[in-house]
């Protein structure tokens, strides 16, 4: 067993990748997964940062999940959590400099993605620290795939290129085709997330009720 | 004042926060169900817009922008690392006060919005307002026009979804696709819809 993951910390990173994924399951996040997403580059970006933040404020709130005063605990846990998001915001800054400009605000608004203050509130105020960091990885996981999932059909289908490299080839502009302009607009991410929800629902059989 | 008639027509329609910003899109999907919710959810927003953006604006004139620490003495320091946490703080602070004075003086509104206000501590639409003024440098009436329309389109947006969901209710969609999946079909219709703004100017 590499790093000391058991078999039960590998189901609890499955399960938040695929049956109860943060975005298409809980309805969490979705305010990022959209806006960052018309490029592979900035999905990446952001996914790593989400996870980092996830992952770290998951395992703090755990540590100090005995000493929080219930009434106070949202407070404490946006702090820490803000902690985080400056720590990742100053890191992008210095060694990424043009991502951090192309995600602009957003990487402060991991403060309010909700996946974040979801899963201290609802799991790292009740486990302990590793448990609470293995859920952090795997929800983040989760997040970044859907992420990465729509950057991939937004950058391709609106600008003909992954990551920056051209995969549509010269010859099919030649012959009349065009790239869709609706995919790097607003619509497009709207509609293209509708989709995968609709998708990935229908792969793993999840109705939800009126 | 034409520039700022001009603003405030953007920040509503052109720019909506939700449908070209994607901000405040959790609340927005959780409280469009119903049109008493989302209406309630719509002026409170707008009412903490309106009373956090011109403390926010302060606060990163006085303590976080670049040299904003000469009045202390201290013209290099630079604390905008620190903003992230200022605007929280404010933002969870002035939920907070809002609450204590609806309460105190018209029981009867903070019956009706007392649920929402703590959810709206984190929507990131008030949040993304804030960064948005800080990073686009925007003086005292444009930043105070900015996020009173930006909260006016927020709540346009969330009463218009839910008029739309519950017309909904009648219609027969496939199993996977009800709930989350239609309502962001619905609101990309929406956005093409509110794209059609786009150029007009006074």
């Amino acid at each position: 067993m590499p790093l000391g993951i058991s078999k039960k910390d590998r189901r609890s990173i499955r399960t938040a990748l695929w049956a109860s994924n943060p975005v298409t399951f809980h309805v969490l996040g979705i305010c990022s997964a959209l806006a960052v997403t018309t490029q592979m580059k900035t999905a990446l970006v952001m996914g790593a940062a989400l996870t980092f933040v996830l992952s770290l404020s998951n395992t703090a709130i755990s540590v100090l999940r005995g000493f929080i005063p219930g009434k106070i605990r949202i407070i404490v846990q946006l702090v820490v959590i803000s902690t985080l998001v400056a720590v990742a915001d100053q890191v992008l800054k210095a060694f990424m400099y043009d991502v951090s400009k192309q995600l602009s605000v957003f990487v402060g608004l991991i403060i309010t993605n909700c996946i974040v203050m979801g899963r201290a509130e609802a799991y790292a105020m009740r486990n302990p620290p590793f448990k609470s960091f293995i859920d952090g990885i795997g929800n983040g996981l989760g997040y970044s795939a859907v992420l990465v999932c729509v950057a991939v059909f937004r950058e391709l289908l609106g600008q003909g290129t992954l990551l920056g490299w051209r995969v549509v080839p010269e010859a099919l502009y030649e012959s009349g085709y065009a790239n869709c302009g609706l995919m790097v607009l607003a619509p497009g991410a709207f509609f293209l997330l509708g989709a995968i929800v609709w998708v990935q629902r229908f792969l793993s059989g999840y109705t939800e009720k009126p | 004042m034409l520039e700022l008639i001009n603003l405030g027509i953007k920040s509503v329609f052109v720019e909506n926060i939700l449908l070209a910003y994607f901000l405040g899109m959790c609340s927005f999907l959780a409280c469009s169900k119903k049109m008493e919710t989302a209406s309630g959810l719509g002026w409170a927003v707008i009412f903490v817009m309106v009373v956090t953006t011109p403390v926010n604006w302060a606060a990163n004139q006085v303590l976080f922008k670049k040299g904003a620490l000469a009045w202390a003495g201290l013209p290099d320091a630079d604390l905008s690392f620190l903003s992230f946490m200022g605007f929280i703080a404010v933002i969870a602070t002035m939920v907070q006060i809002v609450e204590m004075v609806i309460d105190r003086f018209s029981p009867r509104l903070y019956a009706s919005l007392g649920i929402f206000l703590p959810l709206i501590a984190v929507n990131c639409a008030i949040l993304g307002v804030a960064l948005f003024i800080s990073e686009r440098e925007y003086s005292f009436p444009e930043a105070w026009v900015f996020g009173a329309g930006s909260g006016a389109g927020w709540a346009l947006a969330l009463v218009a979804m839910a008029a739309m969901r519950q017309k909904l209710g009648y219609s027969d969609i496939p199993g996977p696709l009800r709930g989350l999946g239609i309502t962001m079909m619905l609101t990309g219709l929406m956005a093409l819809g509110f794209m059609c703004f786009a150029g007009i100017r006074l």
